[in-house]
Formats: C-alpha cells, structure tokens, sequence
C-alpha cells in the first residue's frame, strides 16, 4: 500500500505539470484583457500603460515559468514564514500578484477559505445525513410511497439549478416571510448564543440550496449501493441465521452498501473547497468560488490560475484518497 | 466656467450646513451600502474601475468636486481659481490652488501642498500604470510654492485647467503613506492600497477585497458635526436585481447602485414602499456607429480600415439618416431603461450648456419618412427580394453590440424597424469583456469593428467635452499601425471637424466653447457616422429613511456623502 501510494504520488507531479500548463494556456489565449472593466474613458494609451505594468505583454512561456517558479517555491516559502515566523521568504515582491487588487492571490484565498469551508463543508454534512437514511429506506422499501417520494425530490434536487432553488429561496423566506437575510453578512463574527443565531439565519439558505443538491445525487448512490447488497446470498444466510432485520440492514447490508458511496463523497471533497460559484454568488458569500468567477470576469489571470491550480492539486489528491480508502474499506482489493 | 456660477455653487453649499447642524457626528448609526460589483482596491490610482472610484471617493477626496448640477464647488480648496480671481495664469498654462485652512488628514497630520506634488510623482511615474494618468495630460510640472499652494504648470494652454485633483478621480493621496510605493512598487503596499488615509469624512476599518469594506467617521474630519453616520458597511457582490431587492423589498440595505435592470420589475420593487428609485443623468449616450470603411472579410487585413475603402453604402447620410428616423426611441426607452434612459439626437447630450437642439426631429419615428427618403434618392428594391440595393449591393448590414439583455432587446427592435424599410440586418452579440477588451490579436473588439454597424454606450468624465470631441479626429481612426487603438471608431474623418477641434482647445471663453461643441456634435449627427438613441442615467435606489441624497453623474455618487442622514 505504501509504494503505491508513494508512486501515486510521484505520478502526480507531471500530470499536475501539464494541468497547469494547460490551464494557464486556456486562460491566456482566450480573449480576456485585464483592462476590459474599466470605464471607456479611459484613454488606450493608459491601458497600455496599465497592461505593461502588469507584465501582460511579456511572452507567454516567461509568464508561465514566472508564474510556476513563484507557485512552487516563494509562495510555499512564504507559507513557512507565516506559520512559523522563520524569516526564510524572498522580499515580498515575488509574490503571485492579482491583477484585480495588486495584491497576493495567496492572502485573497486564505481570506476567503473560512467562508467556503463554512458554507460548503457545513452544506456537505448537511447533505451527507440527510442523503443516506433516505437512500437507506428507499432501498429497504423500494417502490414504496416513501421510494417514490425520494424519487421524486432527488430528482428534482438534482435537476433544478442552484440559480434557481437558490432566488426562489430568496422570494421565500427573504422577501415573502422575512425570515432570512438574502445577503451573507461576510464581517459577522460568531461570539455568544444570539451572534450565532445570526449566524445561523444567514448560512441556512446557501447551506440548504447546497445541501438539497448534494443529498439528492448521494442518496441516489446509496439506494443503488443498498440495492445491489439486499438481494445477495450473504443477506439470505444472516436472515437464515435469524439475525434481526434492524442487524442484517444496518450492520450486514449497510456496511457493505457504504464502500462505493464513501468513495464518491471522497471525490466530491475537492468541490468543497472548490466552492460553490453560482450559490456564492446569489447569496453573496465571499468564498472561493465568488473570486474565482470575478477573477474570470475581469481577466485576472494569475488568480484563476492559482485557484485552478489549487483545485487540480486537490482533485489529485483526493482521488488518491478515496483509493486508497477503497482498499482500506474493502479487504479484497489490494493494491501490491 | 464663469465665476458667477461657481460662487452660486458655493454659497449652496454652504447653505446646506444649517439644515443639518442640529444633528451630531455618529448621531445616524450605521449605513448599509450595496455596489453588486464589488472594490477590488482603494486606490483609484491602480484601478479605474466605477466601483474603486466610488468606494474611494468616501475617504479620499480632491481640490473640488461636481454637485448634482454638474457645477464645481471647492472642496479641499479655499476656491475656484479663475483667471478673474488670479489663480488661472493669462496665458491659461498655470493653475494655482490654495488648500483651505485646517484641512488635516485623518492621522491628524495637517494636508499640505507636497501631497498633491507627491500624488502627481505617484501617477505619472513611468512603471507605475496609473490609470488616472489622463488626468495628468499636458502637466508639466506640479510645484508646492508653500504649505498651502499649489502650482501646476502646463505645457500648452490648457482652456479648461480643472483637470488634475478635480472630482473623484484624481483624488489627492497622502505622501507620508505611499512614499515607498512608487512605480513598480505600487503592488508591494497592500496596506495602504486597501486602506488609504483621507481626508474624507470616513476611514476603513476593515477592507476585504472583492467583498466587503467596513468604515467609520473621521474623528479628524473638518466639519466637527459630519459625517452624521457614525459607522458604513459597504457590500459587493452579486447582481443588480438582488441589489435592488435588498434595498426596496427586504430593506436589509439603505443605497443600491447602478440597478440597471428591467424597468417594470424595478418599479414592482419600488411599488412595494421601502425605497425610492434615483437617477442622475451625465454624459452617457447609448448610440449606434455607423462604419465609414469597409469591413468586407474579402479585405482580410484591410478590413475595417482607411486604406480598405470607405464602406460601400454607409458613408451616404441618406442612408443613415433613413435608419434613424426608423427608430422610435421612445419605445426603446420604456423597454429598456425606464427611469434610466431618455431619447436623444445627440452624441454630446449635456452639460446643457453643449447640447445643440439642431437634431430634435429624429425624437418622433417616422417610417414613411424614411422610405420615401429611401426612395427618392434612388436606393430602391430591383430584384423583390424586399431589401433595398444601393448600386447592386443589398442595404443589408451587420449589426453587432456586446452581450447584454437589454442591448438584445434593442437590436431585434431596431432590426424590425429596418426590414420596414428595406434595410436587412444580422444581429450579433459579443461578451462584453471581449467586446471591449481590446485584445489586438482578437477581431471581436469594438475598435476593430469587423461589422457595418455597433451599439454601446461611451460618456467622458467630469463637465469639459474637449478631450471627448477630439475623439472624432481623423487621427484617432483605428487601425493595424496604432495595434487597433483609437478612440474614433466609426472611422469619421472630416478636415472642418479637426479645425474646431484644434480651435476649442485655444478658446477659453465658455459661451464659444460651448459654440464649437455644440457645431462639432451636429456635425458627426448630421454626418449620420453615428445614430444616439438614448442618453442614460446612472440609477440608484435609496431607503425611505435616508436623507440629504443628491445623486449625481458628474462625480462619485457618493460625493456629499457625509450630509447623509436618517430620518427621525
């Protein structure tokens, strides 16, 4: 298990190599230009002069390697020097810069990370327990009224886009009833029982947009998963054995049933982090995936290459994982 | 600007200050503002963006700035200098301006002339890509004769001096601050960046990029009883709709800005009685451009430039003088823009002093009109095909604006009025930040212009038309040589207009400057190079309980900010 993982990860380095470059080539040949935001009365000759200041002119392969050496070596220095107040980082100066802010894009994500984790990870949970009882159910009593209902929302979850359960929450329970904020308090700071009421009020519509989503593609998983276990022989010899149907469904079955679906939300962790784009956005919620789609809009190439990067380097690891994982979970898969 | 004016701009506002002296600084509480595009910095001087400006203009302020008439007022100056009152040298390439007394920034050090000498380093330094530095233009030096004087020296006459440190884009930053931030360095100061010290009536507390920005009154402020609001929060994000929700339906946010949305569903909003809807006109004009080359892709290089040819039926006014009396400008309006947006017949709409009357018949369509026009000057439709041909070529035309659901209604209604009248045209539209992102290498760009006819809006900052009406001369034309750039995009060359381009830039009298731009707007109009159809507004929406707001287009809308109050 070791050498595999070990040589995983050696394997990782080109693939991440080539993602990268790929990214940044995608990023910069399409038609986007740092100073396509500003006001038209701006004369050329200043965005010229804005542009040369970014060093959007140089040749593309300078920019990449630039980019590159700063990715894998100043800003993990600069990580150090933050963690552990060695004073190993260069000058400040080589730092991956925004075009946006001209700032670093390492602060803006680590800025926007708690929101995320919040926002997205809680949501996660959230879909997580609310997905397996009702894939657990839906398998045990399959094409019951309860199988059909389940059906029918995951579906539904899982059709409907976020842009829209998230709006018509909105009209809902912001504007009709007046319950919830539609706008993320992003300076709200959680310190005794009624902050963290408001707390609650204002993550409870992003999280449960969120949620409905993830819950309806997990608990699919998890009646499929089910499914396939109830009709095997092993099930048949526990009931034989005169196990209790509350034993063979939660110990036998459900055990069994978990392998898969843990490797898919294993999958699905890096999105946590990824953010959610389009939910951020409505409930305006500084995450990652709000600069991310701001970083697209207004060209800011070295943001979304670093986000992208990041993702690419979690979505790599985290496939490693749930591997791995599958081989923990399930004795007859080995790797050596 | 004549003195009288100004004087009258300044009594106003002083006699603002009465109305409001019962109140105290911080006695209003907290405001809640919403721009759906969210700062990404500070310093208006390292992003031009409306949204930087704006947020800005609360902490960071200028000389003088621009009321809600669009007339200036000093503002960190003790006045207007005018060559009247001495402070605008004769030969009108010095301008002198006096700070006012007891103006200090908000760490208590006292504003001096060094810091609009250092501001003026800051922006025109040569690796430092300001984006304000048209501001600059013509400075040739800027030099502090005392504490409290400053000179500035241009390099020609400049008729209109009030361009440096006037109106919220060329605010004054403070030296001590940025010293060490100069050209290249200007990244490596994210704090100061992000937290400039002012002399505004508010300073951030907290400054989260892209999201969020926490102010709180400047103890050190000038007016010992303003800001009234002791603290602001100041949201970005998310769209215009939701802006305009969670001020006039939820009431979560007190001032929404640029709510360009669709007119009924605003006034559904507004109708619900929380807020009111704002709007303040400025220069902008929604306008078509007619191309006067050819952009035939038989070119291939020479598409779209002078030494391509002219454009084989487009440079003919007739013709676009046909295509304007077809548009009923009116509809557009109510579909499109509401309180947002009037119908006009001029590319230079306002300061009213500049807005030619010449052109008002195209306010009323007139579809027979056209045709007959049509007609009698011999474009007829020969094969019954029902498009005109105007020497064997069909009157059918590429139309091309950038992506935008109010641009799309727009265009399939002018499309419709154009087949009435035997003109075919295909529509296309473009993503904006490629539209006008003006990439060189990419033929979707506004200034390449690789369609017979585009649609966006262009507007100039502050109330002097020159620089803008020189956008029209021949030498602006864009083309390979100059990488695309150039401003005179429908290609419009006329040797008149380039002589009272030249002639309003010796001319210091306003009443002829005003002459010469209201001959050189009727004549691009009458040119039909350009077709304006609406003149818009910016269009805010504000609570029911907020008070002292005077929007206004000339400068940030936030520019009287700290007369802002709650209602008892």
């Amino acid at each position: 298990m070791l050498t595999y993982t070990i040589r995983r990860l050696l394997l990782a380095i080109p693939t991440l190599l080539f993602i990268s470059f790929i990214i940044f080539l995608i990023v910069k040949l399409s038609p986007s230009d740092p100073t396509a935001g500003l006001p038209l009365t701006i004369p050329p000759e200043v965005r010229e002069q804005i542009r040369e200041s970014l060093g959007v002119n140089q040749p593309v392969f300078v920019q990449y390697f630039r980019w590159l050496q700063l990715m894998v070596w100043n800003e993990p220095l600069h990580l150090i020097e933050g963690w552990t107040g060695w004073n190993v980082a260069p000058e400040s100066t080589t730092r991956i810069i925004s075009y946006q802010t001209r700032s670093p894009v390492m602060d803006l994500i680590m800025q926007r990370m708690p929101q995320t984790l919040w926002v997205v990870g809680i949501s996660y949970i959230v879909g997580i327990i609310i997905a397996l009882p009702i894939g657990i159910i839906s398998a045990y009593r399959q094409y019951s009224w309860f199988d059909q209902l389940g059906t029918f929302i995951s579906m539904l979850g899982f059709s409907v886009p976020t842009f829209f359960t998230g709006v018509l929450f909105i009209v809902i329970f912001a504007v009709n009833l007046g319950w919830f904020p539609s706008v993320y308090d992003t300076t709200h700071v959680v310190t005794d029982w009624d902050s963290f009421i408001v707390q609650l009020k204002q993550i409870i519509m992003p999280v449960m947009v969120l949620g409905l989503f993830n819950a309806s593609q997990i608990s699919r998983f998890m009646r499929a998963s089910m499914l396939d276990n109830l009709n095997q022989d092993y099930v048949r010899t526990a009931r034989a054995k005169g196990l209790t149907e509350k034993v063979v469904v939660l110990v036998h079955v459900l055990r069994n049933s978990l392998i898969p679906v843990v490797t898919v939300i294993a999958l699905n962790v890096p999105a946590v982090f990824g953010g959610a784009i389009i939910t951020e956005q409505v409930f305006k919620v500084n995450g990652i995936g709000q600069l991310l789609i701001i970083a697209i809009q207004s060209g800011d190439v070295p943001t979304v290459q670093t986000v992208s990067f990041i993702f690419a380097v979690l979505i790599v690891l985290f496939n490693l994982i749930a591997d791995v994982l599958y081989g923990v979970l399930d004795p007859r898969i080995r790797y050596d | 600007m004549n003195s009288k004016t100004l004087l009258l701009g300044a009594a106003a506002a002083f006699m603002l200050s009465p109305v409001a002296a019962m109140a105290e600084r911080g006695s209003s509480g907290h405001l809640n503002i919403i721009y759906w595009q969210a700062p990404s910095t500070l310093n208006p001087y390292l992003s031009g963006g409306t949204k930087e400006v704006e947020s800005a203009s609360l902490v960071l302020e200028s000389f003088a700035r621009f009321d809600d008439t669009g007339t200036m007022v000093p503002w960190l100056a003790a006045d207007i200098p005018t060559v009247e009152n001495g402070g605008v040298s004769e030969d009108l390439t010095q301008i002198t301006w006096t700070i006012a007394d007891g103006i200090t920034w908000s760490d208590g050090t006292p504003l001096t002339a060094a810091d609009a000498v250092f501001t003026w380093e800051y922006c025109t330094h040569p690796e430092g890509g300001c984006a304000q530095a048209s501001y600059f233009d013509g400075v040739e030096s800027v030099v502090a004769v005392d504490d409290m004087t400053v000179q500035i020296n241009f390099n020609a006459p400049k008729p209109f001096p009030y361009t440096a440190f006037v109106g919220s884009e060329s605010p004054i930053i403070q030296a001590a601050q940025f010293a060490e931030c100069l050209g290249a360095r200007a990244p490596e100061c994210t704090d100061a960046n992000f937290g400039p010290i002012g002399t505004g009536p508010f300073v951030v507390t907290d400054f989260r990029p892209n999201d969020v920005i926490e102010f709180e009154a400047n103890q050190n402020f000038r007016y010992p009883d303003r800001p009234y609001f002791a603290t602001v929060t100041f949201k970005g994000g998310g769209d215009a709709a939701a802006a305009a929700r969670s001020v006039l339906e939820t009431g979560e946010f007190d001032y929404a800005w640029n709510l360009q949305i669709d007119p009924t569903i605003l006034a559904q909003m507004e109708a619900q009685g929380n807020g009111t809807v704002v709007t303040a006109f400025g220069t902008s004009v929604e306008r078509l451009h007619l191309n006067q080359t050819n952009p035939d892709p038989a070119l291939g290089d020479l598409r779209s430039t002078v030494e391509g040819g002219p454009h084989p039926f487009l440079t003919d006014p007739i013709i676009g003088q046909a295509m304007s009396m077809a548009i009923d400008r009116a509809l557009l309006v109510e579909v499109g823009y509401g309180a947002g947006g009037q119908p006009t017949c001029n590319v230079l709409p306002a300061p009213e002093l500049y807005a030619s009357t010449a052109n008002d018949d195209c306010l009323v369509q007139d579809i027979a009109g056209a045709n007959a026009l049509l007609d009698e000057a011999g474009y007829v439709d020969t094969n019954g095909d029902g498009i005109r041909e105007a020497n064997g070529i069909p009157l059918s035309v590429l139309y091309q604006t950038s992506t935008n659901a109010v641009r799309q209604d727009t265009q399939a209604l002018v499309k419709q009025w154009w087949s009435e009248i035997g003109i075919d045209a295909e529509l296309r539209n473009i993503d904006a930040s490629v539209f006008f992102g003006g990439d060189p290498a990419s033929p979707d760009t506004f200034q390449k212009f690789y369609a017979d006819v585009e649609m966006y809006t262009n507007n100039f900052a502050g109330v002097d038309p020159e620089a803008y009406m020189a956008n029209w001369r021949c030498s602006e034309i864009p083309g390979p040589d100059t990488q695309w750039q150039g401003s005179n995009i429908q290609r419009f060359c006329m040797e008149e207009y380039d002589a009272l381009v030249d002639e309003m830039a010796t001319t210091a009298d306003l009443q002829e400057r005003g002459r010469l731009a209201r001959e050189m707007n009727d004549m691009i109009i009458q040119s039909y190079s350009i077709i304006p159809l609406i003149h818009r507004g910016g269009v805010s929406a504000h609570a029911n309980s907020l008070e002292g707001i005077r929007m206004s287009d000339w400068d940030s809308e936030l520019w009287n900010i700290m007369d802002w109050r709650r209602a008892e």
